[in-house]
């Protein structure tokens, strides 16, 4: 757990990161609360506020003495928030340490674009 | 949850010993079934709060109830609660196993086959006299007593001194499963601070004699940040902040600031080339009750 922020919205995060890499499936059924408090070591209050945000944000759903599901469409849906978190968190660092680095915007692109080959050719050769 | 009546109530509760204060003033109330940290330094008043729940003392002023009612020599009361003290002493020639087969006399919620599976899992030897088990085995012959108790207030304090981590880590496993599966009202008093960070719900952070905080762990944690940088900018970011701690090294300084910084704060902080990084559970409760001047340890003065 990272100290700095709450940890029902870290538990919240890595619940979304499950469904994102698919290890949990929408209409598929997500752990207890109290197998979330047993796993991270959390009082179970708290992993309950993890998951209640979920369910406030329609990620997942509650069916009455069965537990808890992962709601259809939630994949989307986290996609399409964590986008726009994305430019906040990664792309407007990123271009602030250009910055201060004094790497010029023309180098920046480049820097990516050549990344991404690179990326790609170690991906084509571990196949 | 916030409708239910508290479990414990506290009102302007004081104890003097002779010319000590050992709490001053102090007030709060739990809510049931919540996990509760009770932190502070040596002689902050902890373990005086926690007698004085159980109604092993007696308030020099104010009051403290538990179910709505006064502890002190109160049956009904002290029934429904288990008090595990690392000072607990046995009559001589007294087993382990005595204390386990004499639970079920003071604590009515006793489970024996949940206390058989603890000694096992602890590894505590049954027919040893008690006197004669290790620091370690003492304390978990009173870990198990607290949680096969299963008593709806359990009050811990200081319930591991001399237990090994994998020991420590198997009353942290146990109480949590025990808990979910039961939930009652747990007070913990500990200086392990970032071990159970994690597990309490509430915390009351105690420094000489007074209440520094009350409030849910969650509004705690991230309620303050390290701020680094040449000590010039760091001190004109820090002006009209709380600041709990300030480090100096050289030219540079870290300041540790109280309050969540907003989003306009991070910018400026980046833009003035200020490093931020948060502050441990632990950190914050050393910084906060490192302010004041110290006192002699008011524990050795009270007790032994």
């Amino acid at each position: 757990m990272d100290e700095g922020r709450p940890i029902f919205q870290q538990i919240a995060e890595r619940v979304e990161n499950d469904i994102l890499s698919g290890a949990l499936v929408e209409e598929g059924q997500v752990p207890s609360t109290n197998e979330f408090a047993m796993f991270y070591r959390i009082n179970p209050a708290t992993a309950g506020k993890g998951v209640n945000l979920l369910v406030e944000q329609g990620i997942l759903y509650k069916r009455r003495g069965i537990g808890m599901f992962v709601a259809a469409g939630a994949r989307e849906r986290i996609t399409a928030r964590r986008r726009e978190q994305f430019v906040l968190e990664y792309v407007a660092p990123m271009l602030a340490e250009a910055a201060s680095l004094g790497i010029a915007p023309g180098q920046l692109t480049q820097l990516i674009d050549t990344q991404l080959i690179e990326s790609q050719l170690t991906e084509k050769e571990t196949r | 949850m916030n409708t239910q009546t508290p479990v414990i109530q506290v009102d302007g509760l004081s104890r003097t010993y002779r010319d000590v204060a050992a709490l001053k003033d102090v007030s709060f109330t739990l809510e049931p079934n919540i996990i509760c940290g009770l932190l502070g330094r040596n002689g902050a008043g902890k373990t005086t709060l926690m007698r004085m729940l159980t109604g092993q003392d007696f308030p020099s002023a104010g009051s403290a109830r538990v179910f709505g009612q006064d502890p002190v020599e109160n049956s009904a009361v002290l029934q429904q609660m288990c008090f595990i003290s690392e000072s607990t002493r046995y009559p001589e020639g007294f087993q382990a196993r005595h204390v386990l087969t004499g639970a079920p006399w003071f604590y009515a919620n006793w489970d024996a086959a949940f206390a058989d599976e603890l000694v096992g899992k602890f590894r505590l030897p049954l027919k040893r006299e008690v006197r004669k088990l290790s620091r370690g085995q003492q304390s978990a012959l009173g870990v198990i007593v607290g949680l096969a108790g299963r008593a709806p207030v359990t009050i811990f304090d200081e319930p591991y001194l001399g237990l090994d981590a994998v020991a420590r880590h198997t009353f942290y496993d146990t109480l949590l499963a025990d808990y979910a599966e039961q939930p009652r009202t747990i007070l913990l008093s500990t200086h392990l601070i970032d071990e159970v960070s994690n597990l309490l719900e509430h915390v009351l952070v105690l420094d000489e004699g007074r209440l520094l905080l009350d409030q849910s762990a969650d509004s705690l944690r991230g309620s303050a940040s390290a701020v680094a940088g040449r000590a010039g900018d760091v001190d004109s970011f820090a002006e009209g902040r709380q600041v709990l701690h300030r480090d100096t090294l050289g030219g540079l300084a870290t300041v540790t600031i109280s309050g969540r910084l907003t989003s306009a704060d991070r910018v400026a902080a980046a833009a003035a080339n200020l490093e931020i990084a948060p502050v441990s559970f632990q950190q914050l409760i050393v910084d906060l009750t490192t302010q004041s001047t110290p006192q002699p340890s008011l524990a050795s003065v009270v007790y032994e």
